[in-house]
Formats: structure tokens, C-alpha cells, sequence
């Protein structure tokens, strides 16, 4: 035999179920039990940069909304430098650059505020498109789904992106472009993601 | 000495597929296209940093932190441990854990939770915490009841803890399930057998730990948890480039 490597195998995931408010956003479960919950607040309040909306809905493969979904975002701040020790400098005082997000379980709308990212360093120094990490799980989602949501505005940011450059098929990198729009004179972007079927989203294997 | 580089490639053949049939839930929440495989940019090597300043020393132990004064929850006392380790079986050092479970009865403290058990008024069923210098973890809490679900007509989730882990970098995101040792209904449920390799499973069942156990007190098991490792950067470029 040859020698043996040592290494551990990843903890294999299991879905999250249909009750991960409790231990991920127990207001939503309905009840109170921590000091303050973590998550309901990205940018906080001294982060730089275009204040935004962003909202959407998750649709199954049957066309329906998935009512149950849990979504963690990850971003770099307005100067493009994530909240890490890795992330490329100092954040504003309070950017966290995570969040989580949770639909209305009569309807499955979701939607965050938080400050618009902006570009960030990528492999072999090509600029990344700004864009937000996003996280999903849910009951029936067996293994987290990764994807990244960029902006509309952003165009020729977005054609040079080396992500979605990646993407073979030019018509799905669209179903990771959200969408501006103006309300009340303020920015919000819709971003839908569709798990299955017709228009699918691209999610990533990272 | 090497730089820590990208994540090691997921073992999607140790990891469940999306696509499970027999956990129903799956078939329309599964993606059919494949994924794009993505390699490490800063955006996934990073992730949210938590501190001390973001959990309480109580928000551990289940069997107070939801307590009226002077009562408890009913159940079997139970200390979960263990240590967060990634695949190089480094610590993972003070790193969010969060867990959350059903009651002795096997019932949730969630609004969309209909089960006929009933709620214990002194358990919420949830808790978190931070791994030490060391990468280890504990909560105290009491043994959740196996329940009924919807699936096939008669299906019962054996008792389990859910459990929610950063890691350092975004990638290393991970949600699972604890399961515990000596579970008939482990080997019987459609969602632990989402995984396809049955040592993938066994990776899932804690153990009774008799050295952990508190005497006249408490029952402990103990659990770790392995989480993506990370590559030494040899004879390379960094990520950001030259």
C-alpha cells in the first residue's frame, strides 16, 4: 500500500428543511429568543456607495414560488473590498457584507437593501463585473445552490466579466443579470430565480 | 512557506445530487442543468466574520435559553460536542455554528409546524455559538423526538440536529444534519439516503461519548464536523494576479 494522504472528507449536507427559521431567523419562525439576530443587516449604516433594493422571488419547477427559501448574501463593499482579512483592505465601520434573506411565506417575495458592490479583483487580474454571492437553501434543496446576481446597469462590466464569461451558453447569463428599476425615485432590482425549467438559473459549482 | 489558496474541488460524488427521487421535495426543486464549475475568486475564498460581540454565552445551551425561570425543558439531557476540522484536519477556529431541532416530542416551535406533539413552553430549539482556538463546539440541549413527515404516506425523520457552519471563505458553506447513534429510522429515511455513499452517511451519526458524559447529569455525544480545506499555493501566481 502506498502511503496514506490523512485527508478528511467534507461533513456531506443534508437539506435544510422546511423549519430553518428557527435556527437561522427564529423571528420569522415566530418567536424572540436572541439578543439580536444576525444577518438582517448588510451594509450598515456608514457603508459608501449607492444605497439599493433588491428583490425577486424563487420559482420551482413547476412555475410555482418556493415559499420556504432561506438566502445568504455576499458582497464586497462599494470599494470593492470584501469584510475579510482576505477581502483586499478595510471595510466601512459596520459593513458586514453578508446577510440573510427570507421569502413571505404567503407569497415567497424576497427582498434586501444593501449598498451596491463595486468591481473586484479576480483571477490572473482580470476585474470582475459588480455582483453579490448568493447562497439558497431550502426544504427539497438538498445541497445548497450557489449563484451570483450582477446588475443591469453594468454592461460593459458585465461583458468583460470573466464569470459569466465562463458560461458557454450567451443566452443563461442573463438569468444572472438583475433587472433596475426606479421606485419612489430610488434603485431596485429584480432578480428571480428560477430552480428549474424554462430559463433556469445558472448556479455554480465554486 | 506556501499561501493558502483556493478551496479544494466539492466531492459531488460524496455530497448528495439535487435530484433525489425519492425525496419527493427534490424533483421540482432541483436544478436539470449542470453546474457551472467555478474556480476560487476572493468573492468565494472569503465569507462573514463573526465575533463574541455576535452571540451570548447562553445562546449554547438550549436547556436554559428559552427556560422560564427555574423550569426546564422536558427530554433526555444531552451535551453535543465536537470540533469544526477541514479536510486537511486543521481546526477551524472561531467559526458560527448555529443548531436547531425539534422537541423531546418530536415537535417544531414554527408557526408552519402542525404536528399534533405538543410545544414545550421551555424550548425554542435553537442555539449557536463559536468554535474556541481549537475548533471545538459544544451546546447542551435535550434528545429531539423522531416525527412523521409527508412524503410517503408513513415516513419518520429519525431524530436529528440541524446544524449551520461558515468556515473562513464563502464555498465552505454548510448546512447538515446530525443524526445518533443506534437509530433505526436512520437507514429507513429518504432524505439521509439523498446520500448516495453509506459511509457518507455514517459521517452523520454522532456517537455516544461516555468520557464527555456529565455523571447523574447529562448524556453526551460527540460530533465533528469537516468543512472544504484549502490548497497551499506552490510555484504560482497569486489569485489576483502578478
Amino acid at each position: 500500500m502506498p502511503q496514506d494522504l490523512h485527508y478528511l472528507k467534507e461533513t456531506p449536507s443534508q437539506t435544510a428543511g422546511p423549519y430553518v427559521h428557527i435556527g437561522l431567523a427564529p423571528g420569522a419562525a415566530g418567536f424572540d429568543i436572541y439578543r439580536q439576530e444576525l444577518g438582517w443587516d448588510i451594509a450598515g449604516p456608514n457603508a459608501k456607495g449607492e444605497r439599493i433594493r433588491i428583490e425577486g422571488v424563487v420559482i420551482d419547477g413547476t412555475g410555482s414560488p418556493v415559499k420556504d427559501v432561506l438566502i445568504e448574501a455576499w458582497q464586497a463593499n462599494g470599494a470593492g473590498v470584501h469584510a475579510h482579512p482576505e477581502g483586499g483592505g478595510a471595510v466601512e465601520e459596520g459593513f458586514r457584507g453578508w446577510g440573510r434573506v427570507i421569502t413571505d411565506f404567503e407569497t415567497g417575495d424576497w427582498g434586501f437593501d444593501t449598498v451596491k458592490p463595486g468591481p473586484v479583483m479576480g483571477r490572473n487580474g482580470r476585474l470582475m463585473a459588480p455582483h453579490i454571492s448568493l447562497w439558497i437553501v431550502a426544504r427539497g434543496i438538498n445541497i445548497g445552490l450557489n449563484t451570483r446576481l450582477y446588475f443591469s446597469d453594468e454592461a460593459e462590466a458585465n461583458a468583460a466579466d470573466p464569470v459569466l464569461n465562463l458560461i458557454e451558453w450567451e443566452n443563461r447569463r442573463a438569468t444572472l443579470i438583475a433587472r433596475r428599476e426606479t421606485r419612489d425615485g430610488k434603485p431596485v432590482y429584480r432578480f428571480d430565480i428560477r430552480l428549474q425549467g424554462e430559463d433556469e438559473t445558472v448556479f455554480f459549482d465554486i | 512557506m506556501p499561501t493558502p489558496g483556493e478551496f479544494y474541488q466539492r466531492d459531488r460524488e460524496w455530497q448528495p445530487p439535487a435530484y433525489t427521487k425519492d425525496y419527493k421535495t427534490s424533483v421540482a426543486r432541483s436544478p436539470r442543468l449542470a453546474l457551472i464549475s467555478l474556480q476560487n475568486s476572493v468573492s468565494e475564498i472569503t465569507g462573514p466574520v463573526f465575533g463574541h460581540g455576535d452571540v451570548d454565552p447562553i445562546d449554547n445551551d438550549l436547556i436554559l435559553n428559552y427556560a422560564k425561570p427555574g423550569e426546564m425543558p422536558i427530554g433526555e439531557r444531552i451535551i453535543v460536542h465536537g470540533r469544526v476540522l477541514d479536510e486537511n484536519a486543521r481546526p477551524v477556529p472561531n467559526t458560527l455554528v448555529e443548531a436547531w431541532q425539534a422537541n423531546a416530542g418530536g415537535r417544531y416551535r414554527h408557526k408552519k409546524d402542525t404536528y399534533l406533539a405538543p410545544i414545550d413552553p421551555n424550548f425554542g430549539g435553537c442555539g449557536r455559538t463559536l468554535t474556541d482556538e481549537n475548533g471545538y463546539y459544544y451546546f447542551r440541549t435535550v434528545k429531539p423526538g423522531a416525527y412523521p413527515w409527508r412524503n410517503w404516506v408513513n415516513n419518520w425523520r429519525p431524530a436529528h440536529i440541524h446544524l449551520s457552519i461558515f468556515g473562513t471563505g464563502f464555498a465552505q458553506r454548510l448546512i447538515t444534519q446530525l443524526y445518533f447513534e443506534g437509530d433505526p429510522l436512520i437507514a429507513q429515511c429518504p432524505i439521509v439516503n439523498t446520500i448516495p455513499d453509506p459511509q457518507a452517511i455514517e459521517q452523520l451519526i454522532a456517537r455516544l461519548d461516555m468520557n464527555a458524559t456529565i455523571p447523574l447529569d447529562t448524556i453526551a455525544y460527540k460530533f465533528d464536523i469537516v468543512l472544504r480545506g484549502r490548497r497551499s499555493t506552490l510555484f504560482e501566481n497569486r489569485l489576483e494576479g502578478n
